[in-house]
């Protein structure tokens, strides 16, 4: 285990279901290395064990054989090592913004200064302060997923996993939300591990993007993006961008092609 | 596949219908009325049915015997007040009330919540509950008395088994509303079983309870008075059955507006919970 710390390692992950006497093959000896402090991106068509993936690394679901490793260690279950924000409706209804974020750290009874100055500082890197009492029904949807990301950072994770987590959102809010989890990204250092369908998203985000095959799921293929660190919006109208986008759009079309039932 | 297709030349064109008319708010499906036909609305439901009873007792449509006046039923209830009796009576059938079903609440609530929390619960609950549920508790009243006497108790029993079953799987309903995300969420940010049930679960739940409570303390309601009927020597039902021994049937108007009054006055403090602990809830 020593040389390079990897934040999170899978090695040989197979995940099968049992649907009606029939064996679904979910995931398929998935071998994958995340370095500490990457963004990556998981890209497939549905049905391609994109989400059993982000599951098995939550560790709300056990692979059928193989391991998961963050830190390190095998994972034997949910933390708060492993922060996630799925898609939406996860907020807590009764509890205002600020409650809602401070709720990891009520848990681990930080006291209640270290815990305010907790809470400021994560709110005010999701643009929350001025919402720090309202309640998540009278937030946007937006503005929802950014008490969802605040949330699970402030229980400072390993590793923070997003399911799809602006699939839900309109074009123009989901563009201000990947600039601000870049934002996020570069300013804590957090390992991210983001399942998506949006090929364009995965390309602007990741600085790796894998693409996964359907039925069984595998890694069809890994994809370094060669973007710079520091991005913004305009860096989607680039030569270099386009090209990767239509490169990978091609390989997971490919995929879902394969696994599509023909008539 | 076009060739296989046909040609769509050759359809008739489809019927044709008048287009429709606009229609008032009034009659349109679940659509927002004025708020000064709403008012009017919400009088006339008051004031139609007690028209009729005016006009029907006045006018000797019916005879007083079997329809008292307006009139005869509230000076009947003055008298039962200044006597004092009505307040003993109506005292003894809430003491009751809160006895058996505050006792059906305890008992349901851990048991619901149980249930809903957990597949083994539910599995272990659910068949036997599904039944017994179906069981009319009034039947149940000829045991009771032999098991329990003629005193409190059978009637506190009454209400206990009358509502403690339809609490406990509406409870359990409730508590299955919490979404599976939102828990799965609390596991990633730290919370352990015990705090899951606690924090998520318990505080998600408590609005749809309350609502559960309000549903069966009606049926409470039901229950009270009819294990008064059958023996009581005191409560608002065994009074009804005393007015109706002696015919004098403007008590037992005046009883049934005292039954209907205090209904709504624990339904509207129930709300008034509700709305308090439920200021989330969209």
């Amino acid at each position: 285990m020593g040389g390079m710390t990897s934040a999170l390692e899978l090695r040989g992950v197979t995940r099968r279901f049992q649907v009606r006497r029939r064996t679904v093959q979910a995931l398929d000896g998935i071998d994958l290395t995340v370095p500490e402090g990457q963004f990556l991106c998981v890209v497939g068509a549905s049905g391609s064990g994109k989400s059993t993936l982000l599951s098995l690394v939550a560790g709300l679901d056990t692979p059928t054989e193989g391991t998961v490793l963050v830190d390190g260690r095998p994972v034997t279950g949910p933390g708060p090592d492993r922060g996630l924000v799925p898609q939406a409706g996860t907020l807590y209804p009764w509890r205002t913004v600020e409650r809602n974020v401070a709720f990891g750290l009520e848990l681990l009874a930080v006291n209640s200064a270290e815990r305010a100055r907790r809470v400021d500082w994560y709110l005010a890197e999701t643009g929350l302060s001025e919402f720090r009492r309202s309640l998540p029904r009278q937030l946007s949807g937006g503005q929802q997923q950014r008490v969802a990301i605040a949330r699970a950072l402030a229980c400072e994770p390993e590793v923070l996993l997003l399911d799809e987590p602006f699939g839900a959102l309109d074009v123009q809010t989901k563009e201000d939300m990947q600039v601000l989890i870049r934002q996020i990204w570069l300013d804590t250092g957090t390992t991210v591990l983001m399942v998506t369908h949006d090929v364009e998203e995965a390309v602007f985000l990741g600085q790796r993007v894998v693409v996964l095959a359907s039925d069984p799921g595998r890694i069809a293929e890994d994809i370094t993006v060669d973007l710079p660190r520091h991005r913004d919006l305009s860096v989607k109208r680039t030569p270099g961008f386009l090209s990767l986008r239509a490169t990978i759009e091609d390989l997971v079309r490919a995929q879902h092609r394969n696994g599509a039932v023909v008539s | 596949m076009a060739e296989s297709q046909g040609d769509r030349k050759d359809w008739p064109p489809l019927p044709s219908r008048r287009r429709p008319r606009r229609t008032s708010p009034l009659l349109t499906i679940r659509t927002p009325i004025p708020g000064r036909a709403r008012w009017v609305l919400m009088v006339l439901s008051f004031a139609i049915p007690f028209t009729a009873w005016l006009i029907l007792s006045e006018a000797r449509i019916v005879e007083p015997r079997f329809l008292p006046t307006p009139g005869a039923a509230f000076s009947a209830l003055w008298d039962m007040a200044r006597s004092g009796q009505l307040w003993t009576d109506t005292w003894d059938t809430v003491r009751r009330i809160l006895l058996g079903f505050g006792l059906g609440v305890l008992v349901s609530v851990p048991i619901g919540f149980t249930m809903g929390s957990f597949q083994a619960g539910r599995a272990l609950l659910e068949p036997v509950l599904g039944l017994v549920r179906y069981l009319p508790a009034p039947a149940f009243i000829p045991l009771l008395l032999i098991w329990l006497g003629i005193d409190e108790a059978p009637k506190i029993a009454l209400l206990f088994f009358g509502t403690v079953f339809f609490n406990m799987l509406m409870v359990a309903d409730v508590v299955r509303q919490v979404p599976m995300p939102m828990i799965n969420v609390s596991y990633t940010l730290g919370a352990r079983r015990g705090e899951v049930l606690r924090k998520v679960v318990l505080p998600h739940s408590l609005p749809g309870m309350i609502d559960t409570i309000r549903v069966n303390i009606a049926a409470a309601w039901n229950f009270v008075v009819v294990a008064e009927l059958v023996s009581s020597t005191t409560g608002l039902g065994r009074r009804i059955m005393q007015a109706q021994r002696f015919q004098h049937t403007d008590e037992i108007f005046a009883i049934l507006i005292v039954i209907g009054v205090l209904g709504v006055l624990i339904d509207v403090a129930l709300r008034l919970i509700r709305t308090q602990v439920g200021r989330w809830v969209v």
